[in-house]
């Protein structure tokens, strides 16, 4: 069977490959080096000295960073479920109902999405401080201020994610079930929920990434009773540089690649 | 008896209806008391004074304002925007090519390989990205210590010449590849490139690959149709990733304050400091809304040349 000759061959041109592969190695190198250097049995981190994982016994050992790494996941957790539901009720009434001011709603809707992390930070901390926010509360209710900033910059993310697949929602799926007498409610619950549980799949990865992920923000609406992971790195990276460090990344490279693949896997199941 | 039953009906119905269409205001009420309010104060600290230690009067000042326009805030402003805006335009050329690879593949399996490959290091964690970055910048990070072996090397070759050893390259000085402009720089672009590519990506795929053909047929070489068919063509997809990537380098803090040396301070450091270390909140208010009108009058720009 002969090759046939591709007109637009831009992809095999030499320069379009060199700077791809270039942005490959750019992007990966650090990662994986990084990766590669949590076995090395060495304090320095420069030399390799051999295979170990005591690193790794350390970095699970850290009580403070399990704790920080305890916090993000519960933090993420709470905040995708009141994300779901909130971007889910602003999708649909948007979709759904005509009500004055329309307009506006949607704009301000677009804010948390583009308005500077630092800004929306900064807002956050004069906030609960203005109002006097509780900063005594017993675990858990003492990340209360944090998830309520993470969710208030994530469900406009979710929002968007569910409208996008409300547009190919078929209208005739719903005239059928009305011709047959179901309520509003009723075809709320069986069609279009279900017709949305890929954008929920995907919008929950997406703020519970968000949420992860988040540095800024938490920064401003943590205490020091309050850390999260990134924090929690974050402050470790400026005392100093040990490959605990590194041992701790490899772990959430790990969790990261596992959360993508989930991901993926789901789409490709429903784009059938 | 069934007219009160019937009446009660009607009116629990009339309840639930009421608390399903109130259901749907639960987000508009979210966005104002959690986003719409804090701005709100932020807006009104920028006019206030700091009275002692903890405490803030509002006295519609301008003082903070006017702080904001002195020369070492000012400086550090522009140079925000034109770091901001070199990594953009990097982005760009970068993004283009890697986009383009991606896009005119014929091969939809690899097509999605090569996408993922891209996009899998933008789902790893920022502050693990550029952890990995200093690892490989410091001193003693891994392109110091080949730049040593390699000095190393060619030193004892002057060795088994027969010359002092240290004779031909002299002593081994570390490239000092952090804490500058160029590190925050490289940071920048590092963790911003996947923003510039999705878009991109997105506008080249869709694209009509008969306009290029036609570009070749008619006798103009690659690059001469790749500015002078595609790129008008996809100047949508352009602006949205000029703006996606330039907005949030613009307000980036981790990046110049992990990479960055006293110099290469950008906006969102000064702000940070406001709040965390001089108590200064007012002034950090008004540097805030500074930064937020100044993206969005881009922003409004943007548009005003969309609907030319």
């Amino acid at each position: 069977m002969s090759k046939k000759k591709l007109i637009i061959d831009y992809h095999q041109t030499w320069w379009v490959k060199f700077f791809f592969w270039s942005t490959i190695f750019f992007f990966y190198s650090p990662i994986i080096t990084l990766m590669a250097f949590s076995f090395n049995n060495s304090r320095r981190n420069i030399v390799w000295r051999g295979f170990t994982l005591k690193y790794y016994e350390k970095a699970i050992n850290n009580i403070d960073l399990l704790e920080a790494f305890s916090n993000s996941l519960i933090i993420a957790l709470v905040s995708t479920l009141i994300s779901l539901v909130l971007g889910f009720l602003t999708a649909y009434s948007l979709w759904r109902f005509k009500f004055p001011f329309k307009a506006i709603y949607e704009g301000a809707l677009s804010l948390p999405i583009v308005i500077p992390e630092i800004a929306m930070g900064v807002s956050m901390l004069i906030f609960f401080n203005q109002i006097n926010w509780p900063t005594d509360l017993s675990w858990p209710y003492n990340l209360s201020a944090i998830i309520i900033a993470h969710i208030t910059f994530s469900f406009p993310f979710v929002a968007v994610v569910i409208r996008a697949r409300l547009q190919n929602f078929n209208f005739e799926q719903e005239e059928a079930a009305m011709d047959l007498c179901a309520s509003q409610l009723r075809i709320l619950w069986d069609i279009v929920i279900p017709f949305l549980k890929p954008a929920f799949i995907s919008g929950g990865i997406l703020a519970f990434t968000l949420s992860l992920d988040d540095f800024v923000i938490t920064f401003f609406t943590s205490t020091p009773n309050t850390v999260t992971f990134p924090v929690k790195v974050y402050s470790m990276l400026r005392f100093s540089v040990t490959p605990e460090i590194n041992a701790i990344s490899t772990i959430m490279i790990l969790i990261t690649f596992l959360l993508a693949s989930l991901g993926l896997y789901y789409q490709s199941k429903f784009k059938k | 008896m069934k007219e009160f039953i019937a009446f009660h009906q009607s009116f629990l119905k009339k309840i639930f209806q009421f608390s399903l269409k109130t259901i749907f205001l639960i987000p508009t009420f979210w966005l104002i008391i959690f986003f719409l309010i804090p701005l709100t104060f932020v807006w009104i600290y920028s006019f206030s004074e700091v009275q002692d230690i903890i405490s803030f009067k509002l006295t519609w000042t301008l003082k903070n304002y006017r702080e904001a326009f002195e020369p070492v805030y000012l400086s550090i402003i522009f140079k925000s925007i034109w770091m901001a805006g070199l990594t953009t335009l990097i982005c760009l050329v970068l993004g283009l090519i890697v986009s383009i690879f991606i896009a005119f593949n014929p091969s939809k399996v690899l097509k999605n390989f090569f996408l993922l490959l891209i996009i899998l290091p933008f789902w790893t964690n920022m502050l693990i990205r550029t952890y990995a970055l200093i690892a490989v910048l410091r001193t003693t990070g891994y392109i110091n210590k080949s730049y040593n072996y390699l000095w190393d090397f060619l030193n004892s070759i002057s060795n088994f010449l027969g010359l002092d050893s240290q004779a031909l390259l002299g002593d081994f000085t570390p490239l000092n590849l952090l804490y500058n402009n160029g590190a925050v720089i490289l940071g920048l672009v590092y963790i911003h490139l996947p923003f510039m590519i999705l878009p991109l990506f997105g506008v080249l795929e869709k694209l009509e690959k008969s306009y290029i053909e036609a570009s070749f047929d008619l006798g103009a070489g690659k690059i001469t149709t790749l500015f002078k068919v595609i790129l008008p063509k996809i100047s949508e997809g352009i602006y949205a990733g000029l703006l996606i990537t330039f907005i949030p380098a613009l307000g980036s803090f981790l990046t110049p304050d992990l990479l960055g040396g006293n110099d290469s301070q950008m906006i969102a450091n000064v702000i940070e400091r406001q709040f965390k270390g001089a108590n200064d909140w007012p002034f950090g208010s008004s540097l805030s809304f500074l930064l937020m009108y100044l993206l969005f009058f881009i922003v409004a720009m943007k548009s005003l040349m969309k609907n030319k």
